[in-house]
C-alpha cells in the first residue's frame, strides 16, 4: 500500500500532497516538513530509499523518492510494495506529466493542481497501484479532458443562443 | 487540502459532486477525496449521489466516483454500496472493472462482512482477459493475504499458474511477494517454487523482479529449514546475486542487496559471513541508509572471535561520524551487538566495560540511559567484573565534570546514575571509598537532574557505611569521623533541593549521620548496624516478571474496596489522599524483608539453572590471574593516531589496551595448548592429532578471561508460562481474518449463509411468481448439494428440469434487468435504505461455487504435480472430482444473476422483520380481497423509507408505531384484459448532457394481464401537448406509438417506463393516451384498445433534496420567496405519519422537527426551492409555504390538501 504521495520543491514548498489515510492538517504539514528535512539533506548520488520518518507509519514504512530539477517526488509505502517498482512508478508518473503538460515544470504543477491529481488518480487509487502503462493512463486522462472541453463548448454555445 | 482545513466547505463540495456536468463532478469528487474522512458528517448525504454515479451510463462518471470513494469510504458507505461495487466488478468496460476490483479492498477493510460474498467474484477477476483488471485483483488479494496468509493458501495453484504464464512484471512482483508470505505456512509450496524462481532469477533482466525473486527464495529457504538437498546451491545463488547487487554502482541496488542479505543472515549466517569484507566496506559508504543497513548486517556476523575487531572498527566510525543520528545509531548497534543473546560473544568483560566508558565520551548522544543500563546490567550480572567495574566507575565519578559539560540537555549524564549506583552498591570493592565519597558529594552534583542526585545521595550513604566498616579496626578512628563530618557538611545542600526525592533522602540520611556522629564521639561501634541497613543482594528481575505474577484467587481488581464516594465529597477528600499516599514509603527497604531461607533457596535454584545453562562458562582458574598480574599501563600503545580523542583523560581505560591484552592472552593460551598437545604427541606418537595445530583457532578454543557469572533474571514463583504476543486489537485487518476456503473449494462446506449476503437495494423484480412447489424444489436442491453423490441420478433429472426453468427465467430477468438498473439509479434520489418485502426473500441463491482447476485440493496440487508448469494435468486430475459434483456450472452461472436479485438487507434486524411480516400478511389479505390475481410487489419499503429519510436529514423520527403502508401506484385504466397502473411520475431527474432547459419525467407503468390469453404487440401512445411530449426513438413521427418491449402471458405483470419531456412545470398536466394490443387465444387473436389519462401532478416535478437547517435559514432570509399558506381541518393522524406522508407523496425532506412543528424542503427539477413549515394542534394542521414560483406553490399546496382529504 502507498500511504502518501508528496511533491515539494527544493525549498520544501508542497506542490501536491495526497494522503491515503486521514491525518489532521497539522500532522500533514508536519509530515511534509519532516519528509522534506529528511530528503533535502541527502546528496544526489545516494540511494533513493529512506527509513520512514517517525510520523508516518513507523518501521514498516519507507520513503521512496526521486529528485527532478526543482521538485522532489516522494512516495511513502509499506513493505508490500516493491522498492524498485515504486521507483519505476515515479518515473512513469513524471513522464506522464511531461507528456500531458508538454515539458512539465514546477509552474504547471502550481497552476494545474487538479490535473495533476487527475493523472495521479489514474495511476494510484486509494493507495494501490491502478495502472502502470503510460499510454493507457494518457488515453484515459485525455478522454476525460475532452469530455470537459465539450461540456465547456456546449455551455458556451447555449449561452450564445440566448 | 494542501495543508489547510477546508471542512467548512464540506457541504458545498457535496453540492458540486452532485452536479450533472462531468467537469464539476470531477472537481467535486477530487475535493472530497482530499478533505473528507470518516468523521466528516456530510458524507452520509453522499450515499445516493455516489450510487447514482456508480450506475451512470458514462464510464468516467463511475470512474470518478470510484476514485473519490476509495479515499473517503466509511463503514456506512461500504455497507450501503458494497453490492453496487460488486456488480461493477463485472462491468463491460475494463476501466471500470479494475477500479471496482481495487476499491473492494477498501470496502473489505471498512465492512469485513462483505469479504465472503465478494470473494468468488474477486477470484474470477484473477483470470480476467484485461491485464489491468488482473493486476488489480492480484493487488487486492496480495494485500488481503499479507495480513492473513493462511486463508489464501488455497489460491496458490492459481497464482502459480499466473506466475508461470504472466509477463507483466508488476503482477509477477506482487505474486512473488505473496508467495513469500505464503511459504512459511506450507513448506511444500516452497519446494515447488524454488525451481521456477531460480529460472526467473537466471532469465530476468529486470532488477526489481530479480530482487523480489531472491527475496522470496530466501523466504522459502527459511521455511524449509535445511531439509533440501540442493538447498545450499540456492543460497549460494542468492548470495552471489546479492553480492552483484551490492557491488553495483547504483546505490539503490546496493541498499536493497544489503537489505536482502540481512534476511539470509537470520538463518544462514555462515554464508553471509564470507562477505564480511564487502559489508565492512559498505560501512564507509557516504550514504547513511547504506551504512545503517550494513550495521544491521554486522549484528548477525559477529562471533567470539571477531567481536573485538568489529567493535574496534565501529568505534573508529563513531569518532568519525558527523551526524548525531548516525552516531547514536552506531552506539546502539555496538551495544546491541555486544549484548545480544545474553552477552554470548563477549569473552572479556573488562574490555566491554572499557568500551562502555569510552562511549560515554561521545558528545550530545541521546543514549546515555542505554549505556547506563548496560553498565548496571553487566555489573550486576557478571560478578567477577564488579571490582573492575567499580574502579572504572569511581574514575568516572571523579571526572564527572567532563560529562556534565553542558548539563541538563546532555543525555550522557545518565551514565553517572549507573556509576553512582555501582560504586555504592559494590563499595566493598573500592580501593579508596573516601575519595569517591568526596567526589559524590561535590557541590556541582546539585546541577544534575533530580533522579541522579537522589541516587548520589542514597549511595553516598552506602559508601559511608563502607568507610565506617573499613575503619572499624583502627584505633584512632579519625577517618571515620572525617567521613561523618564530610557528610554533615555536604548533605544540607541536598536537603534544600527542589526535588522531593532528593530532599527526603538527604534529610533522612543527614539525621542518621548526625546520630552516628554522636555515637562515634562516645566511641560506640556502629559500623555493623549501619552496614545492616544496606545488606542483602539485589538480583535482576526479568522484564516480564510483573506480567507473569498469577492473580491470586478471589482478587477482583475492578471491584470497589469501599463504597464509591459521592461526587460532591471527592473535592474535599483530595488533599487527604495526597498525605495518605506518602505513608507507605516507610516500607521501602525491601531487601531486608526477604528472609534468609528464601534467599538461600533461590541461590540454590539459580546455581542449578546455571549448571544447565550453556552460556554459563566455567573459567580455567589460571585465566583470571593473567589480568591481575599485568599492570595495564605498560601495554598502552604509544602511537595510536586513529583513536586519539581530544579529551583524553588519564586513568580512563582504553579499550584497545584490552584488545591487545586479550590477544596476548589468547596467544598464551594457544601456546599452552600447543605445549600440551606436544606433550600428548610425545606421549602417544600416534600422529592422529596432527591436523589440529595448523587450523585456525576454533570458537571453542577461546576461553573467557573471566569467570563469567551471568546471573539469570528472576521470575516470580508460579509464573504463567504463556507467551502473549497478541495482535493489536485495533488492527483493521484482524476483522478480515475470514475463512474463505469453503467458498473456494468444491462442495460448499459452509455456503454463504443468508445473513452473510450483501445488503441489496430493493429490486422491483416484476417477476413471475414461482409456485411454492417450485420453490420448495429448488430449496431442496440447494440443501442437498452436499450430499450430491448419493442422490446423483435423481439429481440429474431434476437438474435438467431446473436448468430449463432457470434458463427461461434468466432470459426474462435479463430483459428486466436493464429496466431495473435504470430505475434504480433514478430511485437513488428517493430511496435511502429500502427494506425489501417480497416473496423472493425465501429464495436461496445457490452458493457461488467455481468449477475450474482451483477447486482442486491444495494438498493434491502440492504433493502430486511433478512439474511446475502443468496445471493442465491438475485440471484433468480434478475432473474426476468435478464429475462427482453434478454440474457445478449451473449454480455458478446462476449466481451472478440471482445474487443481485436477492432481496437482502442486513439492516432489517430480527425484531423488525416480525413486524414486517405481520404487516405483509395483512396487506396480502387486503390485496386478495381486492384483486385475486394481483401479484406484483407492494412497495412496503416506502413506508420505512419515509422514516429513514427524515432521520437521515437530521430530524427526529423516533421508533413510534409503524407507519401505515403507502403506495404511490395509482390505477390508470383497466378493462377485462389488462390493467394499467401508473406510478406517480416521481422519478424525475435532470437530463444529463446538453439539454439545458428541458427536463425529463420518467413514468413507470405496470401492465398486468388479467385474462387467460396471451397479450402481445402492445403499443403505448400519448397525445402530446405543447408542454409535455413523449420521448420517441429517433426517426419516428410525433404520433407514432411506442412498442412495449415485452409480452404478457396470462396472469403476469410487468413494468415499462416511458420518458416525457416537460417544458413548464408550474402547472399540473393531463395527457390522453391509448394502449393497443393483440389478445391471442389458442384459436383466435383480436386487436384491443384501452384509453387512459396520464396525470402529472406538480409534486411529481419535485425531487427530494436534503437540506441543512442553516442553509434553509439562509434561503428563507434571502427574501426571494413568495409565501402562501394552507389550513387542513380534521386531520386525524400522528404528526410523524403526517410528515412521512408529505415526504413520501410530495417528495419533501424534513429539515428540522421540533415537537409538533417541522420545516421541510424540496426542490423542483428546474431548481425552484419549496419550503414548508408544518404545524399541528389537535386536528388542525397549518402549512405555511414559501417558493420562488407562486403558481407552482399553489398547485403543490392544492395537491397536499387533496392527499389529506382522501384519507
Amino acid at each position: 500500500m502507498i500511504k502518501a504521495i508528496l511533491i515539494f520543491n527544493n525549498h520544501g514548498k508542497p506542490r501536491l500532497s495526497k494522503f491515503y489515510e486521514h491525518y489532521n492538517e497539522d500532522t500533514e504539514q508536519q509530515i511534509i516538513r519532516e519528509t522534506f528535512h529528511l530528503v533535502s539533506k541527502r546528496d544526489e548520488n545516494v540511494c533513493n530509499f529512506l527509513e520512514g520518518g517517525m510520523l508516518i507509519g513507523g518501521s514498516d514504512y519507507k520513503l521512496i523518492y526521486r529528485h527532478y530539477a526543482t521538485l522532489y517526488f516522494v512516495f511513502c509505502v509499506d513493505s508490500s510494495e516493491s522498492e524498485l517498482g515504486i521507483l519505476d512508478l515515479i518515473q512513469v508518473f513524471v513522464e506522464t506529466l511531461d507528456k500531458c503538460f508538454e515539458n512539465v515544470c514546477e509552474l504547471d504543477l502550481i497552476f494545474h493542481v487538479d490535473k495533476v491529481h487527475h493523472i495521479l488518480a489514474e495511476m494510484v487509487m486509494g493507495g494501490m497501484v491502478l495502472e502502470t502503462n503510460m499510454n493507457e493512463i494518457i488515453t484515459q486522462v485525455d478522454t476525460q479532458n475532452k469530455m470537459e472541453k465539450s461540456e465547456l463548448f456546449s455551455f458556451q454555445s447555449t449561452r450564445q443562443d440566448r | 487540502m494542501l495543508g489547510y482545513d477546508v471542512s467548512w466547505a464540506a457541504f458545498n463540495i457535496v453540492e458540486v459532486m452532485s452536479s450533472s456536468k462531468f467537469t464539476y463532478k470531477r472537481i467535486g469528487y477530487l475535493a472530497a477525496s482530499q478533505c473528507f474522512h470518516e468523521s466528516t458528517d456530510v458524507i452520509m448525504l453522499t450515499t445516493n449521489q455516489i450510487r447514482k454515479d456508480l450506475s451512470s451510463p458514462n464510464q468516467y462518471d463511475t470512474g470518478v466516483a470510484l476514485t473519490g470513494l476509495s479515499c473517503f469510504v466509511t463503514p456506512d458507505l461500504a455497507r450501503d454500496l458494497a453490492n453496487d461495487i460488486m456488480t461493477l466488478m463485472s462491468h463491460t468496460k475494463p476501466y471500470i472493472r479494475k477500479k471496482a476490483v481495487l476499491i473492494m479492498y477498501k470496502v473489505f477493510l471498512k465492512y469485513p462482512e462483505s469479504l465472503r460474498p465478494a470473494f468468488p467474484r474477486l477470484k474470477e477477476k484473477l483470470e480476467d482477459p484485461d491485464p489491468g483488471v488482473q493486476s488489480a485483483a492480484v493487488n487486492v488479494i496480495c494485500e488481503l493475504a499479507r495480513r492473513n496468509p493462511k486463508n489464501y493458501l488455497s489460491l496458490a495453484p492459481l497464482f502459480f499458474k499466473l506466475m508461470t504464464s504472466s509477463t507483466n512484471n508488476w503482477v509477477l512482483i506482487k505474486i512473488i511477494k505473496l508467495f513469500g508470505a505464503l511459504t512459511p505456512l506450507e513448506p511444500r509450496l516452497g519446494k515447488k517454487l524454488i525451481e521456477p524462481l531460480t529460472n526467473l532469477i537466471h532469465s530476468t533482466s529486470a532488477m526489481s523482479l530479480l530482487y523480489e525473486c531472491v527475496n522470496t527464495v530466501i523466504a522459502v529457504l527459511i521455511s524449509l529449514s535445511s531439509g533440501m538437498p540442493n538447498h545450499s546451491a540456492s543460497i549460494q545463488l542468492c548470495v552471489q546475486k546479492l553480492r552483484i547487487l551490492i557491488e553495483d554502482s547504483d546505490q539503490n541496488l546496493k541498499y536493497l542487496g544489503l537489505l536482502a542479505m540481512s534476511k539470509i543472515l537470520k538463518t544462514h549466517p555462515k554464508s553471509v559471513q564470507s562477505h564480511k569484507d564487502l559489508i565492512l566496506q559498505c560501512l564507509d559508504d557516504k550514504d547513511e541508509s547504506i551504512r545503517l543497513r550494513a550495521l544491521d548486517l554486522l549484528y548477525g556476523m559477529v562471533s567470539k572471535k571477531n567481536l573485538m575487531e568489529i567493535v574496534k572498527k565501529l568505534m573508529l566510525h563513531v569518532d568519525k561520524a558527523e551526524g548525531t543520528t548516525y552516531r547514536d545509531e552506531l552506539l546502539t548497534k555496538i551495544i546491541d551487538i555486544c549484548s545480544q543473546s545474553n552477552y554470548q560473544y563477549i569473552t572479556n568483560f573488562e574490555w566491554y566495560i572499557s568500551i562502555l566508558v569510552e562511549l560515554t565520551r561521545l558528545e550530545g548522544t541521546r543514549h546515555g540511559h542505554l549505556i547506563a543500563s548496560q553498565m548496571l546490567d553487566v555489573a550486576i550480572r557478571v560478578k567477577a567484573i564488579r571490582a573492575f567495574a567499580v574502579a572504572q566507575m569511581a574514575t568516572l565519578l571523579d571526572n564527572a565534570h567532563l560529562l556534565t559539560g553542558n548539563t541538563q540537555r546532555n543525555g550522557i549524564c545518565e551514565v553517572l546514575y549507573a556509576a553512582a549506583w555501582i560504586c555504592g552498591e559494590f563499595s566493598e570493592h573500592l580501593e579508596n571509598p573516601m575519595q569517591t565519597l568526596e567526589a559524590m558529594l561535590r557541590p556541582k552534583v546539585a546541577t544534575l537532574p533530580g533522579h541522579i542526585q537522589a541516587v548520589y545521595v542514597q549511595n553516598s550513604a552506602k559508601l559511608f557505611a563502607t568507610v565506617l566498616k573499613s575503619q572499624e579496626g583502627d584505633t584512632d578512628g579519625t577517618t571515620a569521623q572525617e567521613a561523618s563530618q564530610l557528610m554533615i557538611d555536604r548533605l544540607p545542600l541536598f536537603v534544600q533541593s527542589a526535588n522531593l526525592e532528593v530532599q527526603e533522602r538527604a534529610s533522612c540520611i543527614l539525621q542518621l549521620v548526625k546520630y552516628i556522629q554522636k555515637l562515634q564521639q562516645k566511641d560506640v561501634e556502629v559500623a555493623e548496624e549501619v552496614c545492616a541497613l544496606f545488606a542483602g543482594e539485589l538480583n535482576p528481575v526479568a522484564p516480564k516478571a510483573q506480567k507473569k505474577v498469577p492473580v491470586p484467587e478471589g482478587l477482583d481488581l475492578d471491584a470497589w474496596i469501599n463504597e464509591p464516594p459521592s461526587e460532591s465529597e471527592s473535592e474535599d477528600e483530595q488533599p487527604k489522599a495526597i498525605f495518605a499516599k506518602e505513608e507507605p514509603k516507610h516500607s521501602r527497604s525491601r531487601h531486608t524483608e526477604v528472609d534468609e531461607k528464601e534467599l538461600a533457596r533461590r541461590r540454590e535454584a539459580r546455581k542449578q539453572e546455571q549448571a544447565n545453562n550453556p552460556f554459563y562458562i566455567k573459567a580455567s582458574p589460571s585465566s583470571q590471574k593473567v589480568y591481575q598480574e599485568t599492570p595495564g599501563v605498560e601495554h598502552i600503545p604509544v602511537v595510536q593516531i586513529d583513536l586519539s580523542v581530544p579529551l583524553k583523560v588519564p586513568g580512563l581505560p582504553m579499550s584497545d589496551q584490552y584488545v591487545k591484552l586479550e590477544e596476548e592472552r589468547r596467544q598464551k593460551a594457544r601456546a599452552e595448548k600447543k605445549k600440551k598437545e606436544k606433550k600428548k604427541r610425545k606421549e602417544k606418537r600416534s600422529g592422529r592429532g596432527k591436523k589440529h595445530d595448523s587450523g585456525p583457532e576454533s570458537e571453542e578454543d577461546i576461553a573467557p578471561a573471566h569467570m563469567v557469572d551471568i546471573v539469570t533474571e528472576e521470575m516470580p514463583e508460579n509464573a504463567l508460562p504463556s507467551d502473549d504476543d497478541e495482535r493489536d486489537p485495533a488492527d483493521p485487518h484482524k476483522a478480515l481474518d475470514i475463512d474463505l476456503d469453503n467458498l473456494v473449494e468444491s462442495a460448499g462446506r459452509r455456503p454463504l449463509a443468508d445473513s452473510e449476503k450483501l445488503p441489496v437495494r430493493s429490486h422491483r423484480a416484476v417477476e413471475v411468481q414461482k409456485s411454492p412447489v417450485e420453490d420448495g424444489e429448488r430449496e431442496n436442491a440447494a440443501s442437498q448439494e452436499p450430499k450430491k453423490k448419493s442422490s446423483k441420478e435423481k439429481k440429474e433429472k431434476k437438474k435438467d428440469k431446473d436448468r430449463d426453468r432457470k434458463k427461461s427465467k434468466e432470459e426474462k430477468k435479463k430483459k428486466k434487468h436493464k429496466h431495473e438498473e435504470k430505475e434504480e439509479d433514478l430511485l437513488g434520489d428517493q430511496t435511502d435504505e429500502p427494506v425489501v418485502q417480497s416473496e423472493e426473500t425465501s429464495e436461496v441463491a445457490a452458493p457461488p461455487t467455481s468449477t475450474s482447476a482451483e477447486v482442486s485440493d491444495l494438498d493434491f496440487w502440492l504433493s502430486n504435480a511433478p512439474l511446475p508448469s502443468n496445471t493442465q494435468e491438475v485440471a484433468t486430475a480434478v475432473a474426476s472430482a468435478a464429475e462427482a459434483a453434478p454440474e457445478p456450472g449451473a449454480p455458478s452461472v446462476m449466481a451472478p444473476d440471482s445474487e443481485p436479485d436477492e432481496p437482502k438487507d442486513t439492516e432489517m434486524e430480527e425484531p423488525k422483520s416480525s413486524k414486517h411480516k405481520k404487516k405483509k400478511q395483512k396487506k396480502e389479505k387486503e390485496d386478495k380481497e381486492k384483486k385475486k390475481k394481483k401479484k406484483h410487489h407492494h412497495h412496503h419499503h416506502h413506508s420505512d423509507e419515509g422514516g429513514e429519510e427524515s432521520v437521515q436529514n437530521g430530524t427526529v423520527e423516533e421508533e413510534e408505531e409503524p407507519l401505515p403502508p403507502m403506495s404511490n401506484y395509482c390505477l390508470l385504466a383497466e378493462n377485462t384484459y389488462i390493467k394499467m397502473m401508473m406510478e406517480d411520475a416521481d422519478e424525475v431527474y435532470d437530463i444529463q448532457g446538453n439539454l439545458q432547459d428541458g427536463s425529463q419525467v420518467v413514468v413507470s407503468v405496470i401492465f398486468e394481464n388479467k385474462c387467460d390469453s396471451f397479450l402481445k404487440s402492445m403499443e403505448f401512445n400519448v397525445l402530446d401537448s405543447l408542454n409535455s411530449k413523449l420521448q420517441r426513438p429517433e426517426g419516428s413521427g410525433p404520433h407514432d406509438g411506442l412498442v412495449v418491449p415485452f409480452q404478457l402471458p396470462p396472469g403476469v405483470s410487468n413494468e415499462a417506463r416511458f420518458v416525457f419531456t416537460v417544458q413548464s412545470i408550474v402547472m399540473p398536466q393531463k395527457l390522453k393516451g391509448t394502449l393497443t394490443f393483440i389478445v391471442k387465444n389458442e384459436d383466435s387473436s383480436t386487436h384491443e384498445k384501452l384509453d387512459f389519462k396520464l396525470h402529472f401532478t406538480c409534486t411529481s416535478y419535485l425531487i427530494t433534496t436534503p437540506c441543512y437547517s442553516d442553509a434553509f435559514a439562509k434561503l428563507l432570509e434571502s427574501g426571494d420567496l413568495k409565501s402562501s399558506s394552507l389550513r387542513l381541518e380534521g386531520v386525524n393522524m400522528p404528526f410523524h405519519h403526517l410528515l412521512a406522508r408529505i415526504c413520501f407523496h410530495h417528495h419533501f425532506s424534513v429539515v428540522e422537527r421540533i415537537d409538533s412543528c417541522a420545516s421541510m424542503y424540496s426542490r423542483s427539477i428546474q431548481g425552484h426551492h419549496v419550503c414548508l413549515l408544518v404545524k399541528t394542534s389537535g386536528q388542525t394542521v397549518s402549512v405555511d409555504a414559501k417558493c420562488d414560483e407562486p403558481t407552482l406553490l399553489g398547485n403543490v399546496l392544492d395537491e397536499i390538501k387533496q392527499t389529506f382529504s382522501q384519507c
